[in-house]
């Protein structure tokens, strides 16, 4: 065999991947967005195994600490510890904003996609949209969420119930944006020149899906994947703040945050970490779809 | 524009007619009992009697027809009478709350206007901060200025009210002492000092909300000026020698301002959404926590009005903002 002749140092060909990284690594807000996400989400979940105090300890002699060297970031009015129900408290939160922004993405993406390919499907696919974006959505979660927790905490127990209840909840009233994003785009694609010539070697419409018009709609896709997840994650401690989230003893950000406020006028500072917390993650997660948005446009990308 | 105008007012009434049915649906779902509260010693055939009252007896499509007369037909001939005197509803069966046992228009009439001061100030307040906000941070694209604001609007969007509101509180109650943080609402405004107190009170909570709606519209704003500045009539203005003032508060901002006053139209309904949760925190006594003590206390015919006047509010803000845009933009033409 011959040898491979190294491709010319004078035309650097990466892929299209590599190229994407190269331009989300400029946007500085974005990466470090990127970094302070997935240091949140690795301390939250991988935290509580080096700090093992148990999160529902309750020590009432260390009641209402402030933060010193046992406590870092004090305890509650029963003895907890605070940093480790905020790492438990986190580990929900997240993990409801992901779950419920896969179901909210994939309910939109299907809805878009079929609206945009199949004309037949448009109309009434859209005009369902527009039936949901015109319904009172925190009203109507609320109203979800206080009728239906009773039945699902008995056939799942009260954790798993409840957080089947708040994650199907919010992506039923979150896709609608997704859809419309998706069908536009679909919408174009579909008249391009490449979808024809996929047509006219014999393709069927599930392979010109899944072949040809999927990957070209990742990129608005994966944009509103982190907007949802900040979306979902503010709900989630919305619906907690108003009492309405997951059972008292079970900590969530949100949790967190309300009992804190009844307590607002002796330890102020309690607040603050679960807000904190909330606001970080979201205001990451926020910049990295900002960056995310600019890398993934082949229009911006090489200026 | 005007039989566009009207085939959206058409094409709205099933929209909230299959709103309305849906919320019902969802509402006739719901197993809570209004008669758990009372007494066992009350025999079964008071009790049944007791549901009739309430109407609980029938069929949900009757009941369902019965609200929709009620909502569409009774309460404005009640509205009507009360404005001009007349008895057209009288002896008319109202919709009535369980937890009140008044009619739930008197209460959302009572609570409306506490609502709307504090979302009206505070959308308003809003709007004006975010416009200078947007087109200087346009106009000096990628300054230090457009870059602070970049930042705070992405706190704006970031921090949820619920942490701002308590985050307030502490710092303006709590160590400075300057506001209550316990909205008054039977506080009555009669002299200067009465108003300087109620001016006090609504502080916080207008700046709570204001903070969301800067952050959305001051974006737009910049964004919508930014797509405008590079345009060429721009070039062709100031090569006419306009001033820049001129150039930029007139021929740009007026070209600008299209989307924008559609989305400031848009957002409103959202607001009277977010305004539950800043009306928990400041213990507003406005139209949210109406709607959060009704939930809680299993008052189906108040959640169901209050949701559905949310969602009305909805329908005509998109219908609204869909309308401006075509008569403040010649080149969008409906058929």
């Amino acid at each position: 065999m011959n040898e491979t002749r190294a491709p010319q140092a004078s035309s650097p060909s990466r892929s299209q991947w590599a190229e994407i990284w190269h331009q989300f690594k400029m946007h500085r807000g974005a990466l470090l967005g990127a970094i302070i996400f997935v240091l949140i989400i690795g301390t939250v979940f991988i935290g509580p195994l080096l700090w093992t105090i148990d999160a529902t300890y309750i020590d009432i002699r260390a009641r209402n600490q402030s933060p010193g060297w046992t406590h870092p970031f004090g305890t509650d009015q029963l003895g907890r510890d605070t940093l480790a129900r905020m790492m438990v408290g986190g580990q929900t939160s997240i993990a409801v904003g992901l779950t419920a922004m896969l179901l909210a993405l994939s309910l939109g993406s299907v809805i878009g996609v079929l609206a945009g390919f199949f004309r037949r499907l448009d109309g009434p696919l859209m005009r369902l949209t527009d039936l949901f974006l015109s319904l009172p959505l925190l009203p109507l979660l609320l109203v979800m969420v206080l009728l239906f927790r009773e039945s699902l905490s008995s056939i799942f127990g009260p954790e798993s119930g409840i957080f089947i209840l708040i994650v199907v909840a919010i992506g039923i009233t979150s896709w609608m944006p997704t859809a419309r994003i998706v069908r536009g785009d679909v919408l174009a694609l579909k008249e391009r020149e490449f979808v024809l010539a996929a047509r006219s070697i014999g393709t069927t419409n599930l392979g010109l899906i899944s072949r040809h018009i999927l990957p070209n709609v990742l990129s608005p896709i994966m944009v509103s994947a982190t907007l949802g997840i900040a979306n979902a994650i503010i709900t989630e401690s919305a619906l907690s703040f108003l009492g309405l989230g997951f059972p008292p003893d079970f900590p969530t950000w949100g949790r967190l945050l309300i009992d804190a406020t009844v307590y607002l006028q002796d330890y102020p500072e309690r607040v603050f970490w679960p807000g904190l917390a909330i606001s970080l993650t979201v205001l990451s997660v926020n910049y990295l779809g900002d960056g995310l948005r600019d890398a993934l446009d082949p229009r911006i990308r090489g200026r | 524009m005007l039989t566009y105008t009207i085939r959206r007012l058409v094409l709205s009434i099933p929209t909230l007619l299959f709103i309305s049915l849906g919320i019902f649906l969802l509402l006739e779902l719901a197993p809570g009992d209004p008669m758990a509260q009372v007494p066992l010693t009350v025999p079964p055939e008071v009790k049944e009697r007791m549901r009739e009252a309430l109407g609980l007896g029938e069929p949900t499509h009757v009941r369902f027809w019965k609200w929709l007369v009620q909502f569409f037909w009774i309460e404005p001939q009640v509205f009507i009478d009360h404005v001009l005197g007349t008895g057209f509803s009288e002896g008319k069966l109202r919709i009535i709350s369980w937890q009140h046992r008044s009619p739930v228009m008197d209460v959302v009439v009572q609570r409306l206007p506490q609502t709307l001061w504090v979302v009206g100030t505070a959308y308003v307040v809003g709007v004006l901060i975010a416009l200078p906000i947007g087109i200087y941070s346009a106009y000096r694209q990628y300054s230090i200025f457009d870059q602070a604001g970049t930042f705070i609007t992405m706190i704006g969007y970031s921090i949820p009210p619920f942490f701002t509101g308590p985050l307030v509180i502490v710092v303006f109650s709590v160590q400075l002492g300057w506001f209550p943080f316990i909205y008054d609402t039977t506080h009555q405004v009669t002299d200067w000092d009465s108003f300087i107190v109620q001016l006090k009170q609504m502080i916080m909570p207008v700046m709570v909300l204001a903070l969301q709606t800067t952050a959305q519209i001051s974006r737009f704003m910049r964004a919508s000026m930014l797509d405008n500045l590079n345009q060429d009539y721009v070039r062709t203005a100031r090569a006419k020698g306009l001033s820049e003032a001129v150039v930029v508060m007139v021929h740009v901002l007026r070209n600008s301002m299209i989307p924008v006053v559609t989305v400031i139209a848009l957002g409103m309904p959202a607001i009277f959404g977010g305004a539950i949760i800043t009306e928990q925190v400041f213990s507003v006594n406005g139209i949210g926590a109406q709607l959060i003590g009704a939930i809680q206390a299993n008052d189906l015919p108040t959640v169901h009005t209050i949701t559905f006047i949310f969602a009305v509010l909805i329908v005509f803000a998109n219908l609204t903002a869909d309308i401006l845009y075509g008569l403040l933009d010649p080149r969008i033409r409906y058929e």
